[in-house]
């Protein structure tokens, strides 16, 4: 029994079934982000005070991290580009680069997660702590999902490629759609949460 | 397809077992064939129907005779719950919250999506199996996991969630630990939701067989693609909602608790406020109100397969019906605050969301007129599942005109929170979807089993059901007309305009005691059936769409031959044809057998 479609392009749609999946997994996932964005247009509309992002977080790192995640997206492409151009050494090389980009991510959040805290900048702190908190955690969450998919491809996953090639093009591919909606949310969340 | 001969049967056998022998674990039970998944759905969303049907059974116990112990099973409920058998109303709470979870979303939902849209539609669409195996076997674990959690939080202290299935904040917030464990539960079926909503538009989109246009799609398919949308875009803002509840409730922040709220012995709750106990009801309504289209329009696409297939006739307005059904689907995202007129949220919004609501109504009657007049001039067959069939077009139609009332702001304010829009809803989904589902199993059955379920028994569930269901909702609509609130523990005993309709509430009850009764002959029935039901050949209702031209029941990878399609869904009764039903897959020219190798 084969499924067809899960490699070759189905003609009359011209998409095979990974690439239809992972984008009707991202609109589920706009949808949840937006979700969360209404909420928080809500709150800040209905609140007496609202402060100011850049009062309280820093700015310089958010926009490091923000370059960081950016850089991560063009490597994740250049990983998949690689792949295209059949030069898996290329791809472990910026397959790699782009897991490292996104570990460093996490690892700035984490500091300034832990400066928060030692400040006593707690979600229970104000509904805008709150919302910063919940929104760049759940975004964490996604990064570290990334993170988890990438090491797999670029590490045991990667054997695929001298078996099922193309299938292996495909799933890369995929879990940069995927990495470059994490990236977008980032770019919405960054503007919103830091400088407005 | 009536000289199908044994051993063409025995030929698909062998093809199924060519493949790769597979373990009696991965065969049973983390199976990754469509048709097994969807049977575990199914048998998992029954339990879990007769499960909240149970919990109502009681609390209908304790509106019928208020204070009375419950005979026998109050001395097993423990004595938090109902101390000498007398139920407390936190614990009616509990059931109240639980029995609408439960029945919406491990019931109903995964049986009608979960259960016939797995087993059915890869087989209409003339597919070898779902799009993603794998993704499928892990949206049925991640929903059981979801309903063992919302099972297991009975068993916490303070008890399940108490807080209504819409779980209300500020209420929702403060609520004992049961709720948290009802937001974890949710968020796993949340997941497999989403997962089998993906799952099922890839399948549709990608692996239709050729010659299957869009505009050739069953009916059945068309409804389940449009719910999938449904599911795909509207759960992520319930998860979202979901989260922030649980970090209202966890991490004490106030996403839906406003300033200044005190505990009953005056001391000030650790949330700061701030936050809008509406945005938990916009967050959640904008869900749940596509939910409900979620319920019911699966449910319009089983009546439709066997209206087709039992009045030998074509469905009447078949792109009416998808342009409707597609419509219907757009507009179900922009009618949820009409759940809200009461809450203060101003005239212009009301205004808007209540004329978005009379324009939803106008698919949903153009899907019903279509469907009756699909009756007319046709020479029907009664068949125990057209009998539900036929049940569920006038049950839908109070269901939904008794809404019409709702709908609009002006008398909502009357109806709100009354007996009579428990009245309104349930007469589209149990009189409604509940009957169409029970019609999808009777219908199906024999191409999962190759047996028929027995006709006398299936006649007395059917006859039962009905009345008895109608004997308990119709009811609601007076007592809901009296004023009386839906949530009140002892059905009104305190209050005044509550006294003259005591009376149906006791009515009401005993039709819900004698619905219960009757569901023993469909138990039996089912049970029986799968080994000792009548057998009968792939094509025992002449019907005309792919899942008849496989073998009862299919064997793994579904047809001998990949199937080819040559013409729309529902060619009954056409001149010149040999028979009265030209099936999908038969060429032009070819004789009513189709073309199998």
């Amino acid at each position: 029994m084969e499924i067809p479609y899960t490699i070759a392009e189905r003609p009359d749609t011209g998409l095979n079934n990974v690439k239809l999946g992972i984008w009707l997994f991202l609109a589920s996932e706009v949808m949840l982000f937006g979700g969360l964005f209404s909420a928080y247009i809500l709150l800040r509309v209905g609140a007496t005070e609202w402060p100011v992002g850049s009062t309280l977080l820093n700015v310089p790192i958010g926009t490091f991290n923000t370059i960081v995640l950016i850089t991560s997206s063009v490597t994740m492409v250049m990983a998949h580009a690689s792949l295209k151009l059949d030069d898996f050494r290329k791809y472990k090389t910026y397959m790699g680069l782009t897991i490292f980009l996104a570990v460093l991510f996490l690892c700035v959040k984490g500091y300034e997660y832990w400066e928060k805290v030692t400040h006593d900048h707690l979600p229970a702190q104000s509904t805008y702590l709150a919302i910063y908190w919940t929104l760049t955690g759940l975004h964490g969450l996604h990064i570290v999902g990334g993170i988890i998919v990438n090491s797999y491809f670029w590490g045991p996953g990667s054997a695929m490629w001298r078996t099922k090639r193309e299938q292996f093009i495909n799933r890369v591919e995929a879990a940069g759609l995927y990495w470059h909606f994490v990236d977008l949310v980032w770019i919405f969340l960054f503007p919103v949460l830091y400088l407005l | 397809m009536e000289n199908v001969t044994t051993a063409e049967h025995v030929a698909h056998a062998e093809h199924g077992h060519q493949e790769h022998e597979l373990s009696f674990l991965q065969t049973y039970v983390f199976s990754q064939d469509h048709k097994v998944i969807g049977i575990q759905y199914a048998v998992t969303a029954m339990l879990f129907l007769l499960f909240g049907f149970t919990l109502m059974a009681l609390m209908r116990w304790a509106l019928a005779f208020p204070g009375a112990p419950i005979p026998v099973i109050g001395n097993f409920l423990g004595s938090a719950n109902a101390p000498g058998g007398q139920m407390v109303p936190e614990f009616y709470n509990q059931l109240g919250a639980m029995h609408g979870t439960i029945m919406v979303f491990l019931g109903v939902v995964p049986l009608a999506v979960g259960g016939f849209g797995n087993f059915v539609l890869p087989l209409q669409i003339g597919a070898p199996d779902m799009a993603f195996p794998k993704l499928n076997m892990f949206s049925y674990w991640s929903f059981f996991l979801g309903g063992v959690v919302m099972i297991a939080s009975f068993f916490v202290p303070g008890g399940a969630a108490n807080s209504g299935w819409t779980s209300y904040a500020p209420l929702s917030v403060i609520a004992t630990d049961g709720q948290t464990w009802w937001l974890v539960g949710m968020i796993f079926l949340i997941t497999s939701s989403l997962l089998g909503a993906i799952n099922f538009i890839v399948t549709t989109i990608q692996l239709r067989a050729p010659g299957l246009s869009f505009m050739r799609l069953p009916f059945f398919v068309w409804a389940q693609l449009v719910t999938s949308f449904l599911l795909l875009l509207a759960f992520p803002p319930l998860e979202a909602a979901g989260v922030l509840q649980l970090m209202d409730r966890l991490a004490d922040t106030s996403f839906f608790m406003p300033a200044g709220l005190v505990t009953t012995t005056g001391e000030p709750l650790p949330n700061t406020g701030g936050g809008s106990p509406l945005l938990w009801q916009h967050l959640f309504w904008f869900l749940a109100h596509p939910e409900v289209y979620v319920l019911i329009l699966p449910a319009m696409g089983i009546v439709s397969e066997i209206i087709a297939n039992n009045t030998r006739k074509p469905l009447w307005g078949y792109k009416l019906l998808v342009y409707s059904l597609i419509f219907l689907g757009f507009m179900s995202f922009v009618v949820w605050a009409h759940h809200m007129f009461m809450t203060g949220m101003g005239t212009t919004m009301s205004s808007f969301f209540q004329t978005t609501t009379m324009i939803i109504s106008i698919p949903s009657v153009i899907i019903l007129s279509a469907l009756f007049i699909s009756l007319y001039g046709g020479s029907i067959r009664f068949p125990v599942p057209m009998l539900f069939a036929l049940a569920f077009l006038p049950m839908f139609g109070i269901g939904g005109l008794t809404g019409l009332p709702l709908g609009l702001s002006a008398p909502d304010l009357h109806f709100h929170d009354t007996y009579y829009v428990i009245g309104h809803f349930h007469y589209v989904v149990a009189p409604g979807t509940i009957l169409a589902l029970f019609a999808g199993i009777y219908y199906w059955f024999p191409k999962a089993t190759g047996r028929v379920m027995n006709d006398l028994l299936g006649k007395i569930h059917f006859w039962g059901t009905f009345i008895a269901m109608n004997v308990v909702f119709m009811p609601m609509f007076i007592i809901g007309l009296a004023g009386v609130n839906r949530r009140l523990y002892d059905g009104g005993l305190q209050y005044a305009h509550a006294q003259d309709t005591m009376v149906w509430t006791q009515v009401s009850s005993y039709g819900a005691w004698a619905l219960g009764f009757f569901q023993i002959f469909f138990i039996f029935n089912f049970f029986w059936s799968i080994r000792h039901g009548k057998q009968v050949d792939d094509n025992p209702w002449k019907a005309t769409t792919l899942e008849w031209q496989a073998p009862s029941p299919p064997p793994h990878g579904n047809f001998a031959t990949p199937p080819e399609v040559h013409r729309g869904p529902y060619e009954y009764s056409v001149p010149g044809a040999a028979t009265d039903f030209t099936m999908q897959g038969q060429a032009s020219g070819q004789d009513p057998e189709p073309a199998k190798v």
